[in-house]
């Protein structure tokens, strides 16, 4: 995958879509539409932005191109370059590295092979280190495409990554015997005996 | 209006007034990055905090509105401890690099972290590096020295109209930049070195070549375009180092264009620095005396009926009045200081003036534009229309080329018939008009630069007629000229005499059927050379550009920073050059060069300093003596009505960067044509 990118245009069910988030805005607020409109189009693209794809934005919405290209150099959930296939994003924050982020982290390097920052060679893999995700108590937490992979550790994790290679669908939330956030040793409150 | 102390002094300021304006008023100096006047507000810097009763915290004085009963402290010691707080905190990640900074002895950060930092950094971590941006040939970037004050972002995108400026990334990421790597496509863009208040954006045409304290500053003005902008030129020895703006609100407030900014390298190329005879068909050096002799032998043997005289876009008025004396005393009639062929009438005043005046935009609430580009014409005036645009309620119509000035501009037709159309009062614009209270119309050189050009002229008064453009209080007609000489040489009437007096045309016209003997061009090298023929031409002027290569003798003039000269801008203003440097070499002051020449030929002109000569002008032109001041010119009818060509109209300037001998002979103008008018041209872009 080429940085270079000559020509983003949003694909006709896009267009759709977009013309359907700018109607949420009141009229003249259009531009409010700009953080949805981005998402749009890096999905669009593969999972990151390139510089065509951010004038089309702009040209939509008839912004100046530096107005979007200020928004999405800001906010650090959009991509400038090119990612894999599946972007695994380990939250590294105080609370995940206390319950053991670091492994994670190490599990990830070792399945997949590269370091952090970095695309496998088969360009399916792009491992991050991101700032809090605010799932603080399901630490430690890894963001992977639209789900969330809550309570890891080194092994959990490098089975959830065998499984997305090998094309199936790891269930998200807690990979650990828990019930979303609840607390894992079982419920304390609003049981029988209490 | 509320009531506000500052520090124990009582004042009442009108509702909306920041506190930092408030302390202003009072005298009280109170340190800023980031706030400027012209500017939106931004507060972002935190170096204008003040201590405020009832709040736990010092506030950011520039950014809070005055309340009734608000009780401000400026000199206690909290205030001093948050200042040199965020005093250390803006130095972090500054290089302090000042003995190598251009912006050293005139840096906002180095005279507050004096008046208001501490003594010494507490800071031994690494400093943050910042990769420097490329924004063209005029602004060198230093962006590790940027403390994100973002006054020059809020300029591109306010002022100027170009928003290409912006803050990437964030938080120590931070940047200031285009993220596309590319020059600001803007005729202010030199005001952000202005405004920036450290050494990040820099003049690159003066990067490294003086420190401010060896420069000599003279007061002066510009004549590169005839808005007339104030200016401080800055030389060391005898070269221009720099120029800069100089306050004036009622003309360029405290802009001036980039041609103004960066031009003056074109001074110290291509000068002409001593006479020049033509002899066997070469230009051969001479001394004046011969070269005085060499056109007084030709004028003497000539008829003042087989001379001209055309006067250039730079001519000063004493020089242009000079002149006329000398060609009046040698019989010719045929002088025209208009060399672009503009069919302007010198008998009225006010049709050749900007009577709304610049300063008047502000009040205006319609604008119509006629063949001109302000943007490209005058930037100073575009920039002033886009202020009153931004003030909303104002709307701009134009009838000529499309164009991108940075505001909404709704395009009416493209040439004479529109115009006719609106002068009937048939054209839907005419009821556009109706509610309007101060209409204004702006003339363009483009429209009047023509053959048909008084017809339009006229047109262009039954326009201001029908339209009721002039009323009570309000003149709404202004033409804009491009060249800083045309409204003095009008004002002085230099045009050709009433006795069958020729025009340019005429005077090209007869050179090239041979019936003028002798053409003398006061600087005028934007006409034609073909069309001089055989004709005898002497060229006086300061640069060896097209007329001087066309030349049989070259007087060495003296440029607009090298004499004390009077200018009247497009307003009517009358304004005096001051002398910066000496004329290069065996060049001399115009007015001088023609009172010689006078003595040569056997006309004894009646001053011998240019203290006399102005004494005579202004007995004879009472305005001339009023400097710097706009009188209201008495309204009358002018032009002549007749048939208008249907063409449409083009602005008279094809390239911002190339529009007189200085120019041409710059090479940073070189540079920025090269880059911003060969893309527009080669583009669909703004142009057209």
């Amino acid at each position: 995958m080429s940085a270079k990118v000559e020509a983003f245009t949003f694909s006709a069910e896009n267009v759709a879509k977009a013309k359907v988030i700018v109607a949420k805005y009141p009229s003249g607020k259009h531009q409010s539409a700009l953080l949805p409109l981005l998402d749009l189009a890096q999905r669009q693209h593969g999972g990151w932005l390139p510089r065509a794809a951010m004038d089309h934005v702009a040209a939509f919405l008839g912004l100046a191109p530096i107005r979007v290209y200020e928004v999405a150099t800001f906010y650090t959930m959009y991509n400038l370059k090119p990612v894999g296939t599946h972007h695994v994003q380990v939250c590294t924050t105080t609370p995940c590295w206390l319950r053991g982020s670091d492994q994670v982290v190490d599990a990830c390097r070792k399945r997949l092979g590269v370091d952090v920052g970095e695309t496998t060679p088969d360009g399916k893999f792009t491992l991050s280190e991101v700032e809090c995700l605010a799932a603080c108590v399901n630490a430690p937490v890894a963001w992977i495409g639209d789900d969330f992979y809550e309570d890891l550790d080194g092994a959990s994790m490098t089975k959830l990554l065998d499984d997305i290679a090998a094309g199936k669908q790891p269930k998200p939330g807690p990979q650990v015997k828990r019930q979303t956030s609840a607390p894992i040793s079982g419920a304390k409150t609003l049981t029988k005996n209490s | 209006m509320p009531k506000l102390t500052i520090d124990g002094t009582e004042l009442t300021v009108p509702a909306g007034t920041t506190v930092l304006q408030a302390c202003e008023q009072l005298g009280i100096e109170v340190p800023r990055f980031c706030y400027h006047d012209r500017l939106q507000i931004a507060g972002n810097c935190r170096m204008c905090l003040v201590e405020m009763e009832k709040s736990p915290k010092p506030i950011a004085s520039c950014a809070m509105p005055v309340n009734e009963g608000m009780v401000i402290r400026t000199n206690t010691p909290k205030v001093k401890k948050a200042r040199q707080g965020v005093m250390e905190f803006l130095l972090i990640n500054h290089p302090l690099d000042c003995p190598i900074c251009d912006q050293g002895g005139e840096c906002d950060l180095q005279d507050q972290a004096m008046g208001y930092g501490m003594d010494r950094s507490r800071y031994d971590e690494h400093k943050r590096a910042v990769p420097d941006k490329d924004l063209g040939p005029l602004i060198s970037t230093h962006m590790t020295r940027c403390i994100h004050c973002t006054r020059c972002i809020r300029f591109a995108t306010d002022i100027a109209g170009v928003e290409e400026m912006g803050a990437l990334g964030r938080g120590e990421h931070m940047e200031i930049g285009t993220y596309v790597e590319k020059a600001i496509t803007s005729e202010m863009s030199g005001n952000m070195i202005d405004l920036c208040p450290v050494g990040a954006l820099n003049s690159k045409p003066y990067a490294y070549t003086a420190r401010t304290w060896e420069l000599v500053r003279t007061e002066t003005i510009d004549v590169l375009d005839a808005v007339g902008s104030n200016i401080n030129v800055q030389a060391r020895g005898r070269e221009v180092m720099r120029v800069l703006p100089r306050l004036n609100e009622d003309i360029n407030e405290e802009w001036i264009s980039d041609k103004t900014r960066f031009a003056y390298d074109g001074l110290r190329r291509g000068r002409l620095d001593q006479p020049y005879v033509r002899t066997n068909g070469k230009l051969q050096p001479a001394s004046w005396k011969e070269a005085l002799t060499a056109v007084a032998a030709r004028m003497t043997s000539l008829g003042g009926h087989s001379m001209a005289a055309i006067a250039g876009d730079q001519a000063c008025v004493e020089s242009m009045a000079a002149l006329k004396d000398l060609f009046r005393e040698s019989g010719s009639p045929h002088i025209d200081c208009r060399q672009d062929g503009a069919k302007l009438d010198a008998a009225v005043r006010a049709s050749y003036l900007f009577n709304t005046t610049i300063a008047g935009i502000e009040e205006a609430d319609v604008c119509l534009l006629v063949g001109t580009n302000p943007r490209w014409e005058a930037a100073l005036v575009n920039a002033r229309l886009r202020k009153r645009y931004l003030r909303g309620g104002f709307r701009v119509f134009s009838i000529g080329p499309r164009l991108d000035l940075t505001f909404l501009v709704e395009n009416l037709g493209s040439g004479p018939e529109t115009l006719g159309a609106i002068a009937g009062g048939g054209h839907p614009f005419v009821e556009t008009l109706a509610g309007a209270k101060r209409p204004m119309m702006i003339v363009g050189q483009g429209a009047l630069a023509r053959a048909d050009g008084a017809a339009i002229l006229a047109a262009a008064w039954r326009v201001a007629v029908t339209c009721r453009m002039v009323r009570e209080g309000w003149n709404g007609f202004n033409v804009l000229h491009t060249a800083a000489a045309r409204v003095g040489g009008l004002d002085i009437g230099f045009v050709p005499g009433a006795e069958g007096g020729l025009d340019v045309n005429g005077i090209l016209d007869g050179a090239t059927a041979g019936k003028i003997g002798l053409v003398y061009l006061l600087g005028a090298d934007e006409i034609d050379m073909k069309r001089l023929g055989s004709a005898f031409v002497v060229y006086q002027g300061h640069h060896g550009d097209t007329g001087a290569h066309r030349a049989d003798v070259i007087l060495p003039g003296a440029a607009y920073t090298e004499k004390a000269a009077t200018y009247v801008n497009t307003e009517g203003r009358v304004q005096q050059t001051r002398r910066v440097v000496f004329p290069p070499g065996e060049a001399r002051e115009d007015w001088a060069i023609v009172r010689a020449l006078g003595e040569a030929v056997g006309v004894r002109l009646p001053y011998d300093t240019v203290a006399e000569l102005r004494h005579r002008l202004e007995a004879e032109h009472p305005h001339l003596g009023k400097r710097d001041t706009v009188p209201r010119a008495p309204w009358s009818s002018f032009g002549t009505e007749g048939r208008m060509d249907t063409a449409p109209f083009v602005s008279p300037i094809d390239d911002y960067y190339m529009t007189d001998a200085i120019c041409r002979a710059s090479e940073t103008m070189a540079e920025c044509s090269a880059l911003f008018v060969a893309n527009i041209q080669g583009a669909t872009g703004t142009h057209g």
